[in-house]
């Protein structure tokens, strides 16, 4: 079962994590991105093309669980303003054995990072604002699963 | 006729989120529709200046420059993405 959701608001990792277990699942992986305040940062805000990002993230579940034969993904991804700590992301997988789940889990925050439409802007304390730059270790993570 | 989406700095650079444009018949891949935007205003030409910073997609698919854009209702162009 694959449930996609793009939303403003917080997640309930413990929830979304139980929703997972059912006949058959024998290992879980899950990932949670949070907001990391460093360098000054005081905020986050995570713009996306509405029409796409369902989409972009639905086509990603569905090439992990055919790849992996996973019994379950969740991919969760929220957008709007957030604060240091905050959870932005939840990546669950579920299969037999640990293996696919785990490599299935890795590889989606992976490419979720290069294939799907989301933009950060970071806010500073001393009152600068930019847009996050893509950086090359992630363009490298997400073409070794290619 | 076409909807022309922009997200992120290149929407700052624009000045808008959202156009409809018609696009010349002589304008068939999405690089070409960058050159044609670059010359619509200063901020396009800002935003277009180098087409290897942005990325784009078409009817909702992410594309290459060279991409057709025939029969397209709408084209985005936007930085490489930055979410996770």
């Amino acid at each position: 079962m694959i449930t996609v959701r793009v939303c403003e608001a917080d997640f309930d990792v413990g929830a979304e994590t139980e929703r997972l277990i059912k006949d058959g699942v024998g290992g879980i992986a899950t990932f949670l991105g949070v907001v990391r305040g460093d360098g000054g940062l005081v905020s986050l805000t995570l713009e996306h093309y509405p029409a796409m990002t369902e989409r972009a993230l639905q086509r990603l579940a569905e090439q992990a669980a055919r790849r992996w034969g996973l019994a379950g993904v969740t991919l969760i991804h929220r957008t709007g303003a957030m604060f240091p700590g905050d959870r932005i992301v939840f990546v669950g997988t579920t299969s037999a054995h640990r293996a696919a789940a785990l490599e299935s889990c890795a590889y989606l925050i992976d490419r979720l990072k290069t294939d799907a439409p989301f933009w950060k802007r970071e806010a500073f304390v001393d009152g600068r604002a930019s847009w996050v730059e893509p950086r090359e270790i992630d363009a490298t993570a997400s073409a070794r699963w290619c | 006729m076409a909807k022309i989406l922009y997200f992120a700095w290149v929407r700052d650079a624009v000045g808008t989120g959202e156009e409809i444009i018609v696009i010349p018949d002589t304008v068939t891949t999405v690089g070409a529709l960058a050159a044609y935007l670059s010359d619509c205003s200063n901020g396009h030409a800002q935003a277009f200046a180098d087409p290897e910073r942005l990325r784009a997609a078409v009817d909702l698919v992410m594309v290459g420059f060279d991409a057709p854009i025939a029969d397209a209702r709408e084209i985005a162009f936007f930085p490489p993405v930055t979410g996770g």
